[in-house]
């Protein structure tokens, strides 16, 4: 019983009570780790296929989109009113500083204005047409119980 | 040494950018309410801004000092803050409710996002 009123935005239905110390704490943790595995891997990309197009980021924002996707229909956010420990590390924190739209936006703007606006615009269609598609895709196979 | 260094930085900042995004998210939600993912969409447009605005003025920062901090600044606070996996669950999510708003909230990111890094980058340039 999805209503307008009460669907659940990315993190839970009601905002907690008070805004905990313990509950940002867990985030930022969890926005640490996926700060720096996002950090290694652009590099990696940036080595092995060069920074003609960012691959790295694509992939990044693809494979966290697909796995946050899974996690919320495997604990079945849908019917968390709150968001407990877990879902703050690993899907607010971990995955959400993951993926990243200001790289993204940044290098969208680079390849437009180096004179690629044809690689720019594959950039944004696959970074959120693919997305999407992950997201849902993540869900469908963890058992479509958003 | 100083790849660890460059590690700690990133994590550092991508760590404060993640506790500020949920801050907003929370207060966005108490404010708006949950109807539309309002926190996400702030973070995301500001966060664009901020990075178009970091890299223009650490590029033209000839100062080691200064471009010391790009991996805290770019690759951390503003990755951590803006987020393409929480946008992509409020898609979804708010497509199995309300399909048009979610296309809504879709179409009215992605000019935003690049609107914002543009003038970002613009207002560091100007200058």
């Amino acid at each position: 019983m999805l209503s307008l009123s009460n669907y659940p935005v990315a993190l839970f239905r009601e905002a907690p009570m008070s805004i905990g110390l313990n509950s940002i704490v867990l985030v930022a943790v969890g926005g640490a780790v996926g700060g720096m595995a996002r950090f290694g891997i652009a590099n990696l990309f940036a080595r092995w296929v060069g920074g003609a197009f960012p691959w790295g980021t694509l992939a990044i924002n693809l494979l966290g989109a697909f796995a946050l996707g899974w996690l919320a229909s495997a604990l079945n956010m849908g019917d968390a009113k709150q968001p407990g420990n877990f879902w703050l590390i690993i899907a607010v924190g971990l995955l959400g500083g993951f993926t990243t739209v200001s790289s993204f936006s940044l290098q969208t703007l680079g390849l437009w204005q180096q004179g690629a606006p044809g690689k720019a615009l594959a950039n944004v269609l696959f970074t959120v047409v693919l997305g999407v598609i992950a997201c849902g895709v993540g869900a469908w196979l963890a058992g479509g119980g958003l | 040494m100083k790849m660890l260094a460059t590690y700690a930085a990133v994590g550092i900042g991508s760590g404060l950018g993640s506790a500020l995004r949920y801050v907003i998210s929370l207060l966005t939600m108490g404010t708006f309410g949950s109807v539309f993912p309002w926190g996400t969409l702030l973070v995301n447009v500001a966060g664009a801004w901020l990075i178009g605005w970091l890299a223009a003025h650490f590029a033209k920062a000839a100062n080691a000092r200064i471009t010391h901090w790009q991996p805290f600044w770019v690759a951390g606070f503003c990755g951590g803050f803006t987020t393409f996996s929480l946008f992509s669950l409020e898609a979804i999510t708010l497509a199995r409710s309300n399909v048009t708003l979610a296309c809504v909230y879709v179409l009215a990111s992605l000019p935003l996002w690049l609107t914002a890094v543009w003038l970002g980058h613009r207002y560091a340039t100007r200058r």
